[in-house]
Formats: C-alpha cells, sequence, structure tokens
C-alpha cells in the first residue's frame, strides 16, 4: 500500500499531544470510548479538531470545522483537499523528495479536483474545505484518525489510500503525535488478521505466493500445503448461494447478523451440505448448523489479544469453564487430532511459542515479557522494547508511495425508489450483534431497541414523529424501528445501529465489496422509510 | 526532547531532587514518602478539598501548613510531612469528615478497600468531637450497575471531577449547601435521563462507599475477592482490567490508573458488561441436530460426528470445499490455530475472517 503495512502508525498513549485531530469516518466517544478519552484530553489542552462525518457526533460538537460529508464522497473531499494543499504551496517539498514516489502524477491528477466541483459531490462549501487542509497542513503535529466510516465502501480501499496521500504531501507521519491512524473495531481484528486467518498468507503477514515461506510453512509442519488460491468470505458465500460449496466450520462468528444482504448469507448457509458453529451462544448463525460446539468466554480461557496499537496482550482464565464448555485452543486442537493432524499443546502459552518462533515479527515476544505489559509488534528479539510507532525515517515499504485514486460512486445510490442514503455503525452501549451486550442489565437499562436517525426535515416531508415506529426499506429487505428524528444525521442520510437481532440492518444493506480487501459496502445503500 | 530543569527540595530531612513543575505530593511520591490523600486521583487536576493532605512548610522563621496535592515545589523548600503538627490536624480533619459520615463499615461494600477506613485506622480516629447525624441515605435509581449512598459522600468531588474533566458527560455535581450538600444528577433525575452514560467512572474514583457497583453488593467482601488481570474482550483499544472473582463467579470489573493503554479507565461494556459470562443463555453442551431438532450430545459424540463429515467431504469433494471463518474474538493463539488447522489438517487455504474490517 502506501507505506507498506496496515495498522496504526502511533500508540494511544501519543493521542494526547498531538495538536491538530483530523477525524474521518469514526466516532470514538461511543466505538473506541477509551481511545475518545485520550483525545478528549488532547481537546482539553488545545488540540485543534477537524471532523468530517455525515452524522454530528461528539467530536463533531466539539470541533474547529465540522464537515458534514455525504456518504460514499470521501474521495472528493479528500483528493479536494490534497488540490489545496498543492495550489498554496503547504506541501512538504523536502519530505516529498527525500521519502516518496509519484508526486507528479498526483499534482497532475489533483490539479482539476477542485475544493468547487467537490463541493457538488461530498456537500461542503469549498471554503471549509480549504480551511480544512490550510488547518491539516500547517499544523506542527496531524494525526489522522479513521475507522469503518472510510474502510466499509467498495472504494474503501482507495479511502485509505487517498488519506495517506495527505499525510505523505505533508510529512504528517513516522513522528510522534503524528501518523495515520485506522483503529480497529474488535478487540482483536489486528491479531486475527496478524494470525494469518486469510486465503493469501499465513501468520506474520508471510505470503503464501512466497515460495521460501510455502517450504518453511510445510517443513516446520510436517505437510504439503495447498497451492490453491484459497477463498474470501465473500467467495464462499458466492459458492454457496450456487450450491459449489460444501461445508463450514465457523469459529466465534455471526455472519447472518454481521454479513451484508442478510437473505442471501442465508441462503448460502443452507445449501451447505454441513455446518458447525462454535459460540459461546446460539447465535443466529448456529442456528443453521448441523453442530454446535461450546466454547467458553475470554473469562476461562488463557491466551493473548493484539489491541489496535499492535499490542499483544495477555488474556488470563479467570474461572473455570461453565457448563461443558471447552477454550476454542482445545476444540480446535481435539478435532484436528481427530483429523489425523496432531495438535499438541499442554497450553496457549506453547501455542504462542510457535507463532513467534516461525514470525520474524513476533520472535522477541513470549508470555514473560508480557506478564506485566503487552509489547507492540514489530519485536525481532528478546531484547527489543517493540515498536511504539511505525515509518520512522523509512517506510516498510521503502520510499512512500502516492496514488492517484478517481471517483468511483458507490455500488447503489439514492434513486426516486429508494431516496435516502442509508448508512450503519455501532452504539456506546452494544457490541456488534449484540450476542454479549444484549445480556447484559446496565446496558439494556439505558438502550435496547433499534432505532434510525433521521433529519428532521426528511421526517417533515414524510410526516414521520421522534419515537415514531417506522418501516425501513431497501431493494433487500425491509425492517420496523424507532424514529430519532434530530439535526444529528446529514440531510437524506439514514443511520441504523448494526446490534438488534429483531431489527437486523443487515437485511437492508447491499452485497458490494472493495475490489481489494472485499469489505462489504455498509455505509451506503439506497433506502426509504415509510409510515406504519 | 525539552529537558525539564531540576529543583531541590528537602522532605522529612531527606534532600531531594525532582523536575521543576511537580506538586509537592508527587515529589514525596517520587522518593517514596506516602501523604494521604482523598481528593487525590492522578487522573484529575488537584482539588485540595480534603485537606489530609497537609504538610507544614517553613517559611521564614515560622511554618505554615499547605495542602500538598495542589502546591507547586520550589527550590530550596523544606517539608515536613509527618510533624505532630501535621498529624494533628491531619486528625482533626478525619474527625471533621468522619463527623458526616456513617460508621458502618461493618456492613459496608467497601470495607477493606475504603480509604477513609485506612486513615482513621492509621491515625486512630475513632470518636469525633464533632457530631452530626449523616442524612441522605442510597438514591432511588432503577439503573441495575451504579449505587449511590449519599450519606456516605465525603464530598472529595472526585466522580464529579472524573465526569467532567475525563468523560465530559457533566452528568453530577454537587448541590445544596453546607451539611446538605450532596452529589447528583441535574434535579435528582434517574440516571438514564441524563447525559450518564453508565460508565462507572465516578464508581472507580470514589474513595469510600459511597458510589459501589450495585450488582457486586452482597456478593462478598473485597478481600474474598481474586483479582485476576486480563484484557477486554469488546473493541480495539484493549484496555488492561482485573475480573473480580468469588467462587467461579466474575462479580465485578476493575482497573487501575497506571495501566496500559487505559489508565485505569473503562467504558460501559468494558465494566459493566460482563453478566453474559454467567448468563443463562450460554450454551453449556455440544448439540447436534437431528430431524431438524437440537439435541445434547457429548464431546466425543459431536467432535466423532465433525471429523468425520469434514473427512468424508474432503475425499468425495475435495478440501477446497471446506472453509474456516475464524473470529477477531478469539485470542491470537485460537486464531493461529484455526488458520493452521485450515491449512494442515483440511489442506485448504479457504480461512478469512468474516468481519473483513
Amino acid at each position: 500500500m502506501s507505506f507498506g503495512s496496515g495498522s496504526m502508525t502511533n500508540s494511544i498513549s501519543e493521542i494526547k499531544d498531538c495538536k491538530l485531530i483530523f477525524l474521518i469516518g469514526g466516532n470514538p466517544t461511543e466505538a473506541h470510548p477509551i481511545v475518545g478519552l485520550e483525545m478528549k484530553k488532547a481537546l482539553r489542552k488545545g488540540c485543534t479538531f477537524v471532523v468530517a462525518d455525515p452524522r454530528r457526533i461528539w467530536f463533531a460538537q466539539h470541533a474547529k470545522l465540522y464537515l458534514p460529508v455525504r456518504p460514499g464522497s470521501d474521495n472528493w473531499l479528500l483528493n479536494a483537499m490534497a488540490h489545496v494543499i498543492i495550489a498554496e504551496g503547504l506541501e512538504n517539498k523536502e519530505f516529498i523528495k527525500t521519502r516518496t514516489e509519484g508526486f507528479e502524477e498526483l499534482k497532475t491528477f489533483v490539479k482539476d479536483v477542485t475544493p468547487e466541483k467537490a463541493w457538488e459531490y461530498t456537500g461542503i462549501p469549498a471554503e471549509d474545505i480549504r480551511q480544512a487542509a490550510r488547518l491539516y497542513a500547517r499544523s506542527e503535529k496531524s494525526a489522522i484518525f479513521y475507522t469503518l466510516g472510510i474502510t466499509e465502501h467498495t472504494c474503501g480501499t482507495d479511502n485509505v489510500r487517498t488519506i495517506a496521500n495527505l499525510a505523505l504531501l505533508t510529512g504528517h507521519i513516522g513522528k510522534s503525535s503524528t501518523g495515520v491512524n485506522p483503529i480497529r473495531g474488535q478487540n482483536n481484528v489486528q491479531g486475527a488478521t496478524d494470525m494469518g486467518c486469510l486465503p493469501d498468507r499465513v501468520h506474520g503477514y508471510q505470503y503464501l505466493s512466497d515460495a521460501t515461506v510455502v517450504e518453511k510453512f510445510e517443513k516446520a509442519w510436517g505437510v504439503t500445503l495447498s497451492r490453491t488460491q484459497g477463498a474470501t468470505s465473500p467467495t464462499m458465500f458466492e459458492r454457496m448461494n450456487k450450491g459449489q460449496f460444501k461445508a463450514l466450520y465457523v469459529i466465534g462468528e455471526d455472519p447472518v447478523m454481521s454479513e451484508p444482504n442478510q437473505d442471501y448469507t442465508i441462503r448460502g448457509l443452507k445449501n451447505l451440505e454441513f455446518l458447525v458453529v462454535q459460540d459461546i451462544f446460539m447465535s443466529e448463525t448456529a442456528k443453521y448448523a448441523d453442530v454446535v460446539l461450546p466454547a467458553t468466554s475470554f473469562a476461562e480461557k488463557d491466551g493473548t489479544f493484539t489491541n489496535t496499537e499492535r499490542r499483544v496482550q495477555r488474556v488470563r482464565k479467570a474461572i473455570n469453564p461453565i457448563g461443558n464448555t471447552k477454550p476454542d485452543w482445545q476444540i480446535i486442537c481435539e478435532l484436528s487430532n481427530r483429523m489425523g493432524y496432531k495438535m499438541d499443546y499442554p497450553s496457549p502459552k506453547e501455542v504462542w511459542d510457535e507463532i513467534a518462533s516461525l514470525a520474524p515479527m513476533f520472535a522477541g515476544i513470549n508470555y514473560a515479557r508480557i506478564e506485566h505489559n503487552g509489547i507492540q509488534w514489530p519485536c525481532p528479539d528478546t531484547k527489543h522494547a517493540g515498536t511504539k510507532f511505525l515509518h520512522e525515517g523509512k517506510f516498510t515499504r521503502g520510499l512512500g508511495k502516492f496514488f492517484v485514486l478517481p471517483y468511483r460512486p458507490p455500488a447503489e445510490s439514492p434513486d426516486k425508489e429508494y431516496p435516502l442514503i442509508l448508512s450503519t455503525g455501532r452504539t456506546l452501549y452494544h457490541y456488534n450483534a449484540g450476542t454479549m451486550t444484549r445480556r447484559s442489565a446496565g446496558i439494556i437499562h439505558k438502550t435496547n431497541d433499534c432505532f434510525v436517525e433521521i433529519h428532521q426535515s426528511d421526517a417533515g416531508e414524510l410526516g414521520v414523529f421522534d419515537g415514531e415506529m417506522v418501516r425501513i426499506a431497501t431493494r433487500r429487505g425491509e425492517i420496523t424501528a424507532r424514529a430519532e428524528v434530530s439535526e444529528k444525521v446529514k440531510k437524506g442520510v439514514i443511520w441504523i445501529p448494526m446490534h438488534f437481532v429483531e431489527a437486523a440492518v443487515n437485511k437492508l444493506t447491499k452485497d458490494a465489496y472493495d475490489n481489494i480487501t472485499q469489505t462489504a459496502e455498509y455505509k451506503v445503500c439506497g433506502a426509504k422509510i415509510e409510515k406504519l | 526532547m525539552v529537558m525539564i530543569p531540576k529543583i531541590k527540595v528537602n522532605i522529612d530531612g531527606k534532600p531531594i531532587e525532582v523536575d521543576k513543575g511537580k506538586t509537592i505530593l508527587q515529589a514525596a511520591n517520587s522518593t517514596g514518602i506516602r501523604i494521604p490523600t482523598l481528593c487525590h486521583d492522578p487522573r484529575l487536576e488537584p482539588f485540595a478539598a480534603c485537606r489530609v493532605c497537609m504538610v507544614e512548610i517553613e517559611r521564614g522563621k515560622s511554618t505554615a501548613l499547605i495542602t500538598s496535592c495542589n502546591t507547586e515545589a520550589t527550590d530550596g523548600m523544606v517539608i515536613r510531612t509527618d510533624s505532630e503538627k501535621v498529624l494533628k490536624t491531619r486528625k482533626m480533619v478525619l474527625e471533621l469528615i468522619l463527623s458526616d459520615h456513617p460508621k458502618d463499615c461493618m456492613t459496608c461494600g467497601k470495607c477493606g478497600t475504603c480509604t477513609l477506613q485506612d486513615l482513621a485506622y492509621k491515625y486512630g480516629v475513632r470518636e469525633s468531637r464533632f457530631f452530626e447525624e449523616p442524612d441522605g441515605g442510597i438514591v432511588e435509581d432503577e439503573n441495575p450497575v451504579i449505587q449511590h449512598d449519599t450519606s456516605k459522600c465525603i464530598l472529595c468531588g472526585r466522580c464529579v471531577r472524573i465526569c467532567a474533566e475525563v468523560q465530559q458527560d457533566y452528568a453530577i455535581d454537587f448541590k445544596n449547601r453546607g451539611f446538605e450538600t450532596e452529589t447528583g444528577t441535574p434535579f435528582g433525575k434517574p440516571r438514564r435521563d441524563t447525559t450518564c452514560v453508565l460508565c462507572g467512572q465516578c464508581v472507580s474514583t470514589c474513595p469510600v462507599g459511597s458510589l459501589v457497583e450495585k450488582q457486586a453488593v452482597g456478593m462478598g467482601r473485597e478481600w474474598e475477592f481474586k483479582q485476576v488481570k486480563t484484557t477486554c474482550a469488546y473493541c480495539g483499544v484493549g484496555c488492561t482490567m482485573y475480573l473480580n472473582v468469588k467462587g467461579n463467579r466474575v462479580v465485578k470489573v476493575t482497573s487501575k490508573a497506571g495501566s496500559i493503554p487505559n489508565d485505569g479507565n473503562l467504558c460501559v461494556k468494558g465494566r459493566f458488561g460482563y453478566d453474559f459470562i454467567h448468563h443463562a443463555d450460554r450454551l453449556k453442551h455440544p448439540l447436534i441436530k437431528r430431524n431438524g431438532k437440537f439435541e445434547e450430545a457429548t464431546w466425543d459424540e459431536a467432535l466423532s460426528l465433525v471429523a468425520s463429515k469434514f473427512g468424508e467431504i474432503k475425499a468425495k469433494h475435495g478440501p477446497d470445499n471446506i472453509g474456516v471463518f475464524s473470529s477477531s474474538r478469539c485470542t491470537n493463539e485460537e486464531n493461529y490455530l484455526a488458520m493452521k488447522f485450515a491449512r494442515a489438517a483440511i489442506g485448504t487455504n479457504n480461512v478469512d475472517q468474516c468481519a473483513r474490517t
């Protein structure tokens, strides 16, 4: 990619010292509350906030500049900011010369991406775009933070690269409190990726397209590895829907709730000859299983999670497994042994030792070293203290690369029949499919029903009142939810959280994916609202 | 790096060197001298409300009593933290605080970790020369997680300040005057109807038993809990927290100032979203679907069935007709094993996580 590796370039402890935070497509006070607190610390210390989001979130209310961007038009905003930075001579010429490549191509391309043109697409006045670019470029310590509002688009990867362009133009990268920071959504989404749960690589970002990697793992594991290209989850669902896939082993996931276009997901699962689900609750997905294996929760097992700042931290067993459950690692080992491939580990510690022995970036991390505090990868040997921020002096890939990325519209834009843009996300109180939080007394006390945020002028046209139940429909399905009428969400946009099984928003979302990461476009599709 | 200039001070006869700009309290702490505090929390601005951190400093020929938490140490300062005058004053301050605090430690859930109790013990304050019947009591509020007993409040303001300074939610504040003063929500409204997000940060900072975890009330005494350090299982921030366990039950969740990366802070999910662990809906046995209905099975039956079905499908259709979805919720070790299982045991590269985020 632009820098050469994908994760937060800075640490959480650096946030409070940022001088400018450009927050785009992220709502930390709700989705990452403790990162939100660190940003609030920065705010108290005088940090300038520039916030781009279709919803007037907490930080939008406290920002110096709030840009209510139309969902799916981030590309225009970011390229127009690059235009302003170059047009006004705010770029870091020394940095561009010594540490980047592809500047001339970008310069030529963004010449025509004026803030005036961007205004048409983003709905943000040209002068505000100029102001945002100036604030970002001129600050001494500028950091960009983004989350799924940037990535959950068919142009998600493009968006990320367009953000990286801004950091490369201004040299706001590779220094403390200065960089580009995606905040990861789930406790161990960083770890699951790091551990090679991806079709094209094993753990530690070692790609199977490299023959030496294949050789190394064949020797270490004592097997012949398949040379066939693996399938991503969207591809597997596609094959399931065509009846060209037979069996699936789902560990701790609930695709019926979390994948877009629920109907399509369920049809795929029903087509399977054999489905195994391993979970702590009877999830929506588990209902379609042939065998359900009961796993333990995080309180009943040992192991490690890797957080959004690449820190490998211990998880410790506090209580014995509830009922006749077993930790996931043990179930996988027992299953593997029965299938004739021996997996024999006395405890997760020995599994970690194998992980570290086979991936240089984890080689210096072991349980003894992270007994008190976690260590941030890369950590190549046991003398290494871990890596607080990435790309100091040199990018992982050598030179930072500018990408020329023209606007690509979302897979489905609003039209006459479905005139509103539906965007989805998380709230403070609930978590993803809600299987855990909706079984938590304190949380359901505060909020326990699905709602749809709608701008008051849209509500006025529809004759919808605050608190009224309404029907929300897209080409894929419909749900009912309580209307929350306000000015929080941009006119023309509606927003629904993803946590509620009785009003599962993924009945509505579109199964369109980013061309590179295959992340689904949860943030944009055409929708309509009707009174009941 | 900006070099911070050093200054020299003398604390209890011990000469020490500290960074300029540090308070007397911080200077003393850095050399291992403990000054007691009630209203101090390192996450908050100094407040100097409780007065128990009083120390004596030389000022010309006389001496002065000052609060150490909000007084900057200056070069050449001579400080006594344990002089007779300091101890006498500290005792009186404790008596004043105790005059408006119930003496019911035997039934209080905070017993054993209460700072006021510890200080009363340390300074031998059993009776108060000042007496006022403590008023107030447990605030009626339907929320199931935070219990507020105004009679035990010592008005240190830590809850009010953490809500304002750290959370910036401004859900609670002081109200009334004199002995009537207490903290609470605007107009005594239920927490649900205020800007309170039920994060429980107020509970985490309360030095006495005024704000406590409601679900832990009656579940055990503090010294009975085993504290297990672990990492939160919700979002990607990865907060360090402690599961407080009694028997085979998680009774409450706490954190400690200085923890990485959260410095003792937790959100509503991390602190109070743990009931799912013991929820009745937890799957407790392997299940096999027979004739469209799930039936309980032994591990042996379930695992044998899965292994034989996978084996059968692999033999008949090839390994690439089988896929593994691993989880962003599971540990690294489990994800590694899931990946290894797909590639080494099944023989396919069809391994992914559902959430490609």
